[in-house]
């Protein structure tokens, strides 16, 4: 029965995995890990979940055996963050080009050293290269319904590759608040069962073979060419995601971006996760004197939504990218792609980039008031 | 060896197939070389040979070393319970 909880960000991805019926979980599960695995081995301890739970020695082994399970033909989940993401890096990249569309929880966690548990985007931002596609949740709720849409999308004929569904740290993973827990006939109306077109390493099946072999340069390229062209077709298959779990469940977290306030906008924010809720809250209360803001929350950086963001922002004056991360000796990292895309679409509209937030330091109204108002004032 | 599925998902699949990379004898510095006289058809070295090299054609027989495929790692000789294979250097 549909009802709503009042949870934490962990327990909405946790939520999120039950619902879509995960059927093996791998997991390391000590610092930095989640309560997202301790509430799933509970429910699969318990018999509330039919699925096979292996605890590994590492996040590296996590990944491992979350990618044999895949590969095995199950659908399977892991959760991870900060240092433990960085840890799991290198079976990240193999997974991707594996062609397992393995769904991962990312809690974004500041990375060491100094040691730091709170909130900061840049740990999941480094696998920007690594052919995941990545959503970024806002709330909890979103957290919870991204994972499902994550499985629909990486599971897509048209796409096979994994996907993660990041959280951040604290300001989502440990603070509860109203969610509402999908009835399962529905989420099975969205996602129907893991029916892989291509490997199942089931010797009743199949012959045994191995994937990834040694290939020579020429044949190599058109492999990882595979997963550009996957990445690509996943652009109209996650607008569709977005849309069908629009009309079955009612909720609209946006597909690729969401926009609020862009249709008058003078200027706009970009940003990820709660820091653009954040800037939507604060936009509303500067509409209020006479500035006129808009926010686009983007959803997915990989695939990245080039065309909708250069077409929202060369209709305004000037763009702010605030960014819970940081790319040393760079920028940040989201405003480095944005005006990459701008200069891609030949729209010249100035960017002013916004480092907040990181290591879980508060991002206020105040703050975002005043790089607003510094625009203005130029 | 490759399975195109479509031009988005092309995977490179290695199916288990005799001398795939070559005659790997020729890989070789030291040759194990069975003694028939101490050979006691334990097949513990048949058991070992993480190339398959070593064929046995029934429990009566003294096993035979394919040294086509045979990378002379000689973990045949340490394994021998009863020391009936010795190593000889290959000539150059």
């Amino acid at each position: 029965m549909e009802r709503y909880d009042v949870i934490t960000g962990n327990d909405a991805a946790a939520w999120g995995a039950r619902l879509s019926r995960v059927e093996v979980i791998a997991a390391y599960p000590i610092t930095p890990q989640t309560t997202i695995v301790e509430k799933l081995a509970e429910w699969v301890d318990k018999g509330e979940m039919d699925a096979r739970y292996i605890a590994v020695e590492s996040e590296h082994s996590a990944m491992s055996a979350t990618m044999g399970a895949s590969a095995a033909g199950a659908r399977a989940f892991t959760a991870t963050a900060s240092q433990g993401f960085l840890y799991m890096l290198e079976m990240i990249s193999w997974a991707a080009g594996a062609r397992t569309p393995i769904v991962m929880a990312v809690v974004n966690r500041a990375l060491g050293p100094p040691w730091n548990i709170w909130s900061e985007h840049t740990d999941a931002l480094m696998a920007r290269d690594t052919g995941w596609i990545q959503f970024w949740a806002s709330n909890n709720q979103e957290a919870l319904d991204s994972i499902i849409q994550a499985y629909r999308v990486a599971e897509d004929k048209r796409v096979i590759l994994p996907a993660m569904v990041m959280l951040e740290g604290f300001v989502l993973s440990h603070t509860a608040m109203p969610v509402k827990i999908h009835d399962q006939s529905k989420v099975d109306q969205y996602l129907p069962p893991y029916n892989p077109p291509h490997y199942v390493l089931n010797p009743k099946l199949s012959e045994p073979f191995a994937y990834g072999n040694i290939l020579f340069p020429w044949d190599y390229v058109k492999v990882r060419l595979a997963i550009q062209k996957a990445m690509e077709n996943s652009v109209d298959v996650i607008k569709q995601a977005a849309r069908e779990f629009q009309e079955i469940f009612g909720i609209w977290h946006g597909d690729l971006i969401k926009e609020a306030y862009t249709d008058d906008a003078e200027v706009l924010i970009f940003a990820l996760g709660t820091v653009a809720e954040q800037a939507e809250a604060t936009a509303e209360l500067l509409r209020k004197d006479g500035y006129k803001v808009g926010v686009v929350k983007v959803r997915v950086t990989r695939p990245f939504p080039k065309p909708e963001i250069a077409k929202l922002a060369s209709k305004v004056s000037h763009v702010i990218v605030i960014d819970r991360d940081i790319s040393f000796g760079w920028d940040g990292i989201l405003a480095g792609e944005i005006k990459a895309t701008l200069h891609d679409y030949k729209v010249d509209t100035p960017v002013t980039t916004k480092i907040m937030g990181i290591g879980g330091d508060d991002i206020l109204p105040e703050h975002i008031e005043k790089a607003v108002k510094e625009v203005y004032n130029k | 060896m490759s399975e195109n599925l479509s031009d988005h998902l092309l995977l490179p699949i290695s199916k288990p197939t005799k001398g795939a990379g070559g005659k790997t004898g020729s890989w070789r510095v030291f040759r194990p070389v069975i003694i028939e006289d101490k050979c006691i058809k334990c097949m513990i070295c048949w058991m070992y040979c993480p190339e398959a090299a070593i064929e046995v054609k029934s429990r009566n027989e003294i096993p035979r070393i394919n040294y086509d495929y045979c990378k002379g790692c000689l973990i045949c000789k340490e394994v021998c319970p009863v020391k009936a294979i010795k190593s000889e250097r290959e000539s150059e």
